[in-house]
C-alpha cells in the first residue's frame, strides 16, 4: 500500500484576521453542522481510492478547526477511520487558536488519536496581535499552551509571523525568545504578505501607511535573527520557514515538498494523486514528465538539505545534470545554489531570493 | 459593366468624430443592400485587418461597391470609401476624399458636434464634397437629435433639418440614409471618351495578382490591355484586369469609365510604383496635367527594431520586406547595436504607424521585438563641410567635428474651443513652440498657429493635446523645413556601461530634465537584480543624473497552505515570464519595454 497524506479543511473562524486570504469565514452553528455533515460524506466517498493507500499523516487545517464542537470533530475522525487505513505511527495534527479550546476539548482530541497540535500565536506582543486582528492575547495563548501540555500533547507547533505592523527587531526577538523558551517541538516562522482582498491590502497598498511596517532591510534581518536565535534553543531549520527539534520535523509539511501523494478534502482543498493536481470542484491538472521534474526541483528546494540527485534519477530515469545542468551551473556561479554530496540546495542568498531561483526550474 | 449610367453612381465616404458610429453605419449600409447577410458579416466589414478592428481605427483605405434599389424604382451603384482615421495618415485621408463626390457626416445624437467632426467637415469641404449629415444613436437615453441638428446648422453651417435620425446599431432608419445618398450626393462627372485620368487612392500587394491599385476614374476609360503610365513615378505597365470591390473580394469587369471607382492590376511588382495620389493615364496618349494634390510621403519618425532572439534576424528582414510590399511609406535598413545586436533602422509616417508595424510584426509574423526610442531625422553639419542626415543617435559624430545641427520643424494648426486656448498655449510653450498667430473661426472656436520642432510632437503631443482640452482640440501639421538648434546626445549608462540603444537626441535646454526623468523611469522599469545597479544619464563625459536600482529583495516566506502548489506555481510562472521579456546587456537584464522609456517621460 502506498503512503497518503490527508488534509482536511475547516473553512470557519471566529473572526477573519486582517491579513488572512485563506478560504475561511465566520459562520453560524447551522452552517457549520451542514458543512461537517457533507464533509463526512465526502470523506466516505473516497472509499475506493482509499483501498490502495495507507494514511501516514493527517492535518486538519483552516480557518480555525478548533471552533468545531468535540462531537463534530469526532464525526470527522470516525468517517476518516471508517474509510482509510491509518499507519500506527501516523502524524495527526490539528490547528487550534488560543481562546477556542479548553481542557476537555484537548483531552477529547487526544482520545481521537490526534497527536500533534499547531497553535497560531504569531506574536507575543499584544499590540501587534491587535493590529493583526487576532482574537487572542499572549496571556490567553499561554493558558492554551499549558492546557495542551497538561492534556499530554508532546508534539506542539507554534506559528509565528515576522514583518507585521508595529514590529521591531527587538520585539520580534522577544517573541522568538519567549516562544522558544516554552520549548515547543516545532516552530513555523512566516513573514507577513499583504494579499489582495484582505483589509491589510486596502490599508497598505501602494506604500500607504508604510511607516507601520518594518522596512525591507529590517525584514531581512528578522529572517536572519529567526535562524540564529532559534538555533540557540536547539531548533534547526529544515525548510525555508520551519524549525524543529531533532526528530520533530513536520512529516505532513515535508510531504508537500517531496511530492508525496496527498488528498485534500473540504472546500478549496488541493490534492496530488497519481501526478494529477486537483482542487475540489475543478478540472484536474495532469502533470507531464517535465512538470513533474520541475516540481521536484522547485518544491524540493524549500527543504534546507535540498534535492537528492540519486532520487531524481530513480524517479525520472535521467540525471539532474542532464536536465538542469545549465541552470544549476548558472545558479552556482551566481552563488545561489550549492552542492553537497548527493544533494543540491539553496545557499543563504539563494534562500533570500528563492522565487528567483525556483522559477529557473519552470 | 460597360455603359453604366453615370447618373446612377454615387461615390461617397463616411466621416465622423471617433466613436460616433462611422464603422457601424458602414456595416449597416452593406447589410441593408444585401451584399452580405448579417450572419456572414463579421462586424465592421470595411476594417478588415485584425489590428484595425481591435484598435477601432482604419489604417488603409477600403472601398466597397453596393447596389441599391431606390424608391424611385431605379438601381444605383454606391461606392463607399472608408478613410484612415489618424493624423499620421492625413495625406491618405485627403486622397481618399478626393476620390469621392460626397460625404455622410455622422454625428452622435448625445455628444453633438465635436472637434474631429469639424476637422473632418472642413477637410471634406476642402475637397469640394457635398456633406450630408446623419444623426446617429437616437436610441440612446441621452439622445437630443433636435439640439444636435441646431448645433450642426449653427456651428458647421450646413442644412440639417431633414438629416436622417438613425440608430446604426439597431438599424433604425438606415433606408432613409440610402435614399438621401441618392438625392443629395451628386452623381460623378467626367467624360468616358476623354483621355484617361485616374486617381490612385490606395494600393495593396497580392501574391497572385501583384499590385492591386485602388482608383477613381476621373476622365476616360480603362480596360484590359490599356497601356498605362503612373505620372509621378513614371512606372509603365499594361492593364491585366479591371474590376470593382465586392465585400471582401475583387470582382473583375469589362472596363472602368469616368465616374467609377474600382481596381486595376497590371503585373506591377511593387507598391512603390503606385503611390497614393498619383495619376494614372494612358501611356500612348497621356493627359497634359496630372490630377492635383500628389505628394511623395516620406518617413518622419525613425527607430531601431531588433529581434529579441538574435537568430530571428533574417525572419525580421523577410517580414519587413513583406510589409513593405503593401506599405510604400515603410522604410528600413540594417544597423547594429552593441546592446541589441543586429537589427533594422526603420522609418515611419508617425508614431501610430510605427506602433502598427511593430504590432503586425509581433502578431502576424510572430516576432518578439525590441524597439528603441523613436526619433526624427537631424541634419548634422560637420566642420569639414560634410552634411549627415542622422536617423540613429549612435551615429552622431564627436562634438568636436560638429559645426552645428538642424532639426525638422512643423507648422501646426490646432483647432480648439476658446476655454482651452490657455492650456494649449502652455503646452506648445513647453514643447518649444513658436506662436505664429490665432484666428477665431467663430465665437467660441479658434485656430492656433505654431511652429513646433517635430521631435517635440512625435511622442505624446497628440495625447497631451487631447487631455488638456478634454478631447476638444484637433491638430494638423505639415513639415516646414529644417532649423538650426542647440541639440545634444543624451547617453544612458547602466551599471557604468553605455547602452547605445538608449541614447537619444534632445534639446540642450531640456537635457537635464529629460536625463533625470529617464533615469527615474528606467529605475521603475528595470527590476531588481542580484546586485545593485547604477543608472546614469550623461552628456559626453559629464554625468547629469543618477539613480540606483537596489539589489533584489528577499522573497516573502509564504505559507504554502494545504498543498496549494498551483498558487505557488503561478507566482513562479509570473516571475519566469518577466525574465523572458528581458534583454541581457552586460551583466544586467533590461526589460524590452525599457528601450521605449523615453516615450513615457511625460506620463503623469
Amino acid at each position: 500500500m502506498k503512503p497518503l497524506e490527508l488534509y482536511i479543511h475547516i473553512p470557519f473562524c471566529k473572526k477573519k484576521c486582517n491579513y488572512c486570504d485563506f478560504l475561511s469565514a465566520p459562520a453560524d452553528r447551522r452552517e457549520r453542522a451542514a458543512y461537517v455533515e457533507s464533509l463526512c460524506q465526502k470523506i466516505r466517498s473516497f472509499r475506493e481510492l482509499a483501498e490502495a493507500y495507507c494514511v501516514a499523516t493527517i492535518f486538519v487545517g483552516g480557518g480555525t478547526p478548533s471552533i468545531l464542537s468535540v462531537w463534530q470533530m469526532g464525526q470527522i475522525f470516525r468517517a476518516v477511520k471508517e474509510t482509510f487505513w491509518l499507519e500506527d505511527s501516523a502524524e495527526i495534527t490539528i490547528e487550534v487558536n488560543p481562546g477556542t479550546v479548553n481542557a476537555d476539548k484537548l483531552t477529547a482530541y487526544k482520545g481521537m488519536g490526534i497527536n500533534r497540535l499547531s497553535i497560531g500565536l504569531q506574536s507575543t506582543d499584544d499590540r501587534e496581535l491587535a493590529a493583526l486582528g487576532r482574537i487572542h492575547t499572549y496571556g490567553q495563548f499561554l493558558e492554551t499552551y499549558s492546557m495542551a501540555r497538561a492534556a499530554g500533547f508532546q508534539n506542539i507547533n507554534i506559528d509565528l509571523m515576522s514583518a507585521i505592523p508595529h514590529q521591531t527587531r527587538e520585539s520580534y526577538e522577544k517573541t522568538l525568545r519567549r516562544t522558544a523558551g516554552l520549548a515547543p517541538e516545532h516552530i513555523s516562522a512566516y513573514s507577513l504578505i499583504i494579499e489582495e482582498g484582505t483589509p491589510f491590502y486596502e490599508k497598505y497598498r501602494e506604500g500607504k501607511n508604510a511607516s507601520d511596517l518594518p522596512d525591507e532591510d529590517t525584514e531581512r534581518r528578522m529572517y536572519e535573527d529567526t535562524r540564529r536565535i532559534l538555533k540557540e534553543y536547539g531548533y534547526h531549520r529544515y525548510e525555508i520557514s520551519n524549525y524543529a527539534k531533532e526528530g520533530f520535523e513536520c512529516r505532513h509539511n515535508l510531504g508537500y515538498w517531496e511530492r508525496a501523494e496527498y488528498l485534500g478534502i473540504g472546500t478549496g482543498a488541493a490534492s496530488l494523486i497519481e501526478n494529477r493536481r486537483f482542487t475540489e470542484g475543478e478540472e484536474p491538472d495532469i502533470l507531464s514528465r517535465e512538470e513533474q521534474m520541475s516540481e521536484y526541483m522547485f518544491l524540493g528546494l524549500r527543504k534546507i538539505k535540498g534535492v537528492s540527485k540519486s532520487r531524481f534519477r530513480e524517479e525520472f530515469g535521467s540525471s539532474m545534470e542532464k536536465i538542469y545542468g545549465n541552470v544549476l551551473e548558472d545558479m552556482k556561479k551566481k552563488g545561489l545554489m550549492e552542492e553537497e554530496g548527493d544533494y543540491v540546495r539553496l545557499t543563504e542568498r539563494g534562500i533570500d531570493i528563492s522565487n528567483y531561483v525556483m522559477s529557473e526550474f519552470l | 459593366m460597360a455603359g453604366t449610367d453615370q447618373s446612377k453612381i454615387r461615390n461617397f465616404c463616411i466621416i465622423a468624430h471617433i466613436d460616433h458610429g462611422k464603422s457601424t453605419l458602414a456595416d449597416r449600409i452593406i447589410e441593408m443592400t444585401g451584399l452580405l447577410t448579417s450572419r456572414e458579416m463579421q462586424s465592421q466589414v470595411l476594417d478588415n485587418m485584425e489590428l484595425e478592428r481591435e484598435r477601432g481605427i482604419t489604417i488603409k483605405a477600403q472601398a466597397v461597391r453596393i447596389v441599391y434599389k431606390a424608391r424611385d424604382g431605379e438601381e444605383y451603384i454606391f461606392n463607399l470609401i472608408d478613410t484612415p482615421g489618424h493624423v499620421d495618415f492625413n495625406y491618405e485621408v485627403s486622397r481618399s476624399l478626393a476620390a469621392c463626390d460626397g460625404a455622410i457626416l455622422v454625428v452622435d445624437a448625445a455628444q453633438g458636434v465635436e472637434a474631429q467632426t469639424l476637422a473632418n467637415v472642413y477637410l471634406a469641404l476642402d475637397h469640394d464634397l457635398d456633406v450630408m449629415p446623419v444623426i446617429n444613436k437616437i436610441d440612446l437615453p441621452g439622445a437630443e437629435p433636435e439640439r444636435v441638428i441646431e448645433e450642426i446648422e449653427d456651428i458647421i453651417g450646413i442644412e440639417a433639418a431633414d438629416a436622417p435620425r438613425i440608430s446604426a446599431k439597431t438599424g433604425i432608419n438606415i433606408e432613409e440614409v440610402l435614399e438621401q445618398v441618392v438625392e443629395k450626393i451628386p452623381a460623378p462627372g467626367g467624360d468616358a471618351g476623354a483621355t484617361l485620368q485616374a486617381l490612385i487612392f490606395d494600393s495593396i500587394y497580392d501574391s497572385y495578382k501583384g499590385v492591386i491599385v485602388f482608383c477613381r476614374i476621373k476622365e476616360g476609360t480603362v480596360k484590359k490591355g490599356t497601356p498605362i503610365l503612373m505620372m509621378a513615378t513614371g512606372a509603365r505597365a499594361e492593364v491585366v484586369e479591371v474590376g470593382y470591390f465586392g465585400a471582401g473580394q475583387f470582382i473583375p469587369c469589362e472596363e472602368l469609365s469616368a465616374g467609377m471607382v474600382g481596381y486595376i492590376t497590371a503585373s506591377l511588382k511593387n507598391v512603390k510604383d503606385t503611390r497614393v495620389g498619383d495619376t494614372i493615364t494612358n501611356a500612348q496618349e497621356p493627359c497634359t496635367q496630372p490630377l492635383p494634390g500628389y505628394k511623395k510621403v516620406n518617413p518622419m519618425v525613425y527607430c531601431g527594431m531588433y529581434p529579441a532572439d538574435g537568430a530571428k534576424y533574417p525572419d525580421l528582414r523577410d517580414a519587413l520586406e513583406k510589409l513593405q510590399l503593401n506599405d510604400a511609406s515603410l522604410q528600413f535598413e540594417p544597423e547594429t547595436s552593441i546592446a541589441l545586436g543586429f537589427g533594422y533602422r526603420c522609418g515611419f509616417l508617425g508614431l501610430l504607424h510605427l506602433e502598427i508595424i511593430q504590432e503586425r510584426l509581433e502578431r502576424e509574423y510572430n516576432l518578439d521585438l525590441v524597439t528603441t526610442a523613436p526619433g526624427v531625422i537631424y541634419k548634422v553639419y560637420k566642420t569639414n563641410g560634410e552634411v549627415i542626415e542622422l536617423t540613429n543617435p549612435s551615429n552622431l559624430p564627436d562634438p568636436s567635428e560638429i559645426e552645428y545641427m538642424e532639426e525638422p520643424i512643423v507648422k501646426a494648426e490646432i483647432m480648439v474651443t476658446s476655454e482651452f486656448i490657455g492650456a494649449i498655449m502652455d503646452l506648445c510653450q513647453e514643447r518649444r513652440g513658436i506662436y505664429e498667430g490665432m484666428e477665431y473661426i467663430e465665437e467660441t472656436r479658434a485656430v492656433l498657429r505654431y511652429r513646433l520642432p517635430l521631435n517635440e510632437i512625435i511622442y505624446d503631443f497628440f495625447d497631451a493635446l487631447k487631455s488638456r482640452s478634454r478631447g476638444y482640440a484637433s491638430f494638423d501639421y505639415e513639415i516646414a523645413g529644417y532649423e538650426q538648434s542647440e541639440l545634444v546626445k543624451l547617453d544612458i549608462l547602466i551599471n557604468k556601461e553605455e547602452v547605445d540603444a538608449l541614447s537619444f537626441i534632445v534639446h540642450a535646454g531640456t537635457a537635464y530634465e529629460r536625463g533625470r526623468k529617464m533615469c527615474e523611469k528606467l529605475k521603475e522599469e528595470i527590476p531588481r537584480q542580484l546586485f545593485e545597479i547604477p543608472i546614469q544619464a550623461a552628456i559626453g563625459s559629464k554625468i547629469i543624473a543618477r539613480e540606483t536600482v537596489k539589489a533584489m529583495r528577499k522573497d516573502v516566506l509564504a505559507k504554502c497552505y494545504g498543498g496549494d502548489i498551483t498558487r505557488k506555481k503561478k507566482l513562479l510562472e509570473k516571475q519566469k515570464e518577466g525574465k523572458k521579456r528581458m534583454r541581457q546587456v552586460g551583466n544586467v537584464e533590461i526589460p524590452q519595454k525599457a528601450f521605449m522609456s523615453v516615450l513615457k517621460l511625460d506620463d503623469k
